[in-house]
């Protein structure tokens, strides 16, 4: 069974102009999110990204954007509490991060 | 997130004056005081010769005490310090012609890696990653770019391999930009598949992963394993809540009352415990069947399942509830118990994003706010009609 998670929220955009074909957008990312396309990257399943950002960060041409973070609900309520940014260092008793 | 870059720069680096590593310099405690490796590490079976010196060689084989670790470390048990020292490793009698891999110096991620090169010659690359998962790190940035760099340049792979390539898990991607790895220590990243299991597979494709391979998934044995880290976590809260529930239960009209305490304190304490269990078993265990996308929804279904006991019980036994509103109460205060704890599971999930969890937080934490204090102002009401 193929778990899906909230639609229409990814921050992941792809900048056609930019990609140069290499492909390595579609090996980095962990959920298919991509294909190459007469030579360009394409996105397909854009709901199925969970804005972990490798395909930004490998992508040579930078033809690719995401906000990366971790989509951790613990996180999210340790950075609101500390005014931060969502951070997993929740300290030595931390659960999450395995 | 935000911090990651700091943390990288205080890693226990040898003095950069300081000659190109020796094994002994592997010991010397880069990985911190808590450091559960040594020279003296049982798994580390020999010494082979390198032009850079002597690497360890590591068993392939994982012993009772690895597979103990990982229990503990499933279990919470001293997690945070259950971490090798980083440094370059070797499986069999690599050369200079074997593969490189990188990986996370958390036991757990080393152990998993290990464990596939019985057949396999190869030298390890181990990161500095603070005793944190490949995946995690490199949300964090320490399984980073910087930190590969480093490392091939302190461990002098260029003259231990001819070859310049390094083989990396996928799932270290966020942290690493395979082009700037290149151009800045001369290697080729080579993204291995997400699962160490499937590396011998990899390799004798010609180092080409399948897209199975490369796609994360999250199946009910992936699933259960996190259930005991999650129980612990939350056993704390738990047990303070159910003393809390305990001790107010001695109010109501006249003076306080042990014998409420005992008549309706400890069940109420029974049905917090109950909850928190159910709140840490079920949305993982039960995952793709409990209704909705949201974790906090899929968690507050979870919270029928304690419910339908509560009212077994209730029907059963209906002594044991003072009145209705003490009855009643549960139904407010389970699901929202169940829902936050099926909301935080979204941080062990592996397809979850942020911009979604923020979006299911806005609308879960106040529902889940109202859930709780209407609960508790129910029963508290209970106390005194």
């Amino acid at each position: 069974m193929k778990l899906r998670y909230l639609p229409d929220v990814t921050t992941l955009e792809l900048d056609a102009g930019k990609c140069n074909g290499c492909g390595i957008c579609l090996l980095v990312c962990p959920h298919a999110v991509f294909v190459l396309e007469n030579k360009k990257a394409e996105i397909v399943d854009r709901d199925a990204c969970m804005e972990c950002g490798a395909c930004a960060s490998n992508c040579p041409e930078e033809a690719l954007m995401v906000r990366p973070g971790v989509g951790c609900a613990c996180a999210v309520l340790n950075g609101a509490l500390r005014g931060t940014e969502p951070t997993c260092d929740c300290g030595e008793d931390s659960t999450c991060c395995d | 997130m935000s911090d990651s870059k700091k943390h990288d720069a205080e890693s226990g680096t040898p003095p950069c004056c300081q000659p190109i590593v020796q094994p002994t310099d592997q010991a010397s405690g880069s990985a911190g005081p808590r450091s559960t490796s040594s020279p003296e590490s049982p798994w580390i079976t020999g010494k082979i010769r390198t032009a850079v010196g002597k690497i360890p060689v590591v068993d392939t084989e994982l012993r009772f005490a690895d597979r103990f670790g990982s229990w503990k470390a499933r279990w919470g048990i001293r997690r945070m310090g259950y971490r090798i020292v980083p440094g370059l490793y070797a499986t069999g009698r690599p050369t200079e012609k074997s593969p490189v891999f990188v990986t996370a110096n958390y036991k757990m991620s080393f152990d998993r890696l290990r464990s596939q090169l019985g057949r396999i010659d190869s030298w390890i690359l181990v990161l500095d990653t603070k005793g944190i998962n490949v995946w995690c790190a490199a949300g964090k940035g320490t399984f980073g770019t910087d930190e590969i760099v480093r490392r091939v340049e302190l461990h002098g792979l260029r003259e231990i391999v001819e070859h310049r390539r390094l083989i990396l898990p996928q799932l270290g991607a966020p942290g690493v930009a395979a082009h700037k790895v290149k151009e800045l220590s001369g290697f080729r990243v080579v993204y291995g598949p997400v699962r160490a299991r499937d590396i011998p597979a990899f390799l004798a494709a010609g180092r080409k992963a399948t897209p199975e391979m490369r796609r994360v998934t999250f199946t009910f044995s992936e699933r259960v394993v996190l259930i005991p880290v999650d129980l612990v976590g939350s056993a704390k809260y738990a047990f303070l809540a159910a003393a809390c529930f305990l001790l107010l239960s001695g109010l109501g009209p006249g003076i306080y009352s042990l014998d409420r305490v005992a008549a309706y304190g400890i069940i109420s304490a029974v049905f917090l415990l109950a909850a928190a269990v159910a709140g840490a078993i079920l949305p993982a265990a039960l995952l793709p069947w409990l209704p909705g996308r949201p974790f906090s929804l899929k968690g507050a279904w979870a919270g029928l399942i304690p419910l339908l006991g509560i009212t077994w019980l209730a029907l059963q036994h209906p002594e044991i509830f003072r009145n209705w509103p003490t009855f009643a109460a549960w139904f407010c205060f389970i699901p929202a118990v169940t829902s936050f704890m099926g909301m935080n599971f979204t941080g062990s999930s592996t397809y979850t994003s942020l911009s979604g969890v923020r979006k299911e937080m806005r609308i879960a934490i106040p529902l889940q706010i109202v859930g709780a204090v209407s609960g508790l102002g129910l029963w508290m009401t209970g106390l005194f009609v």
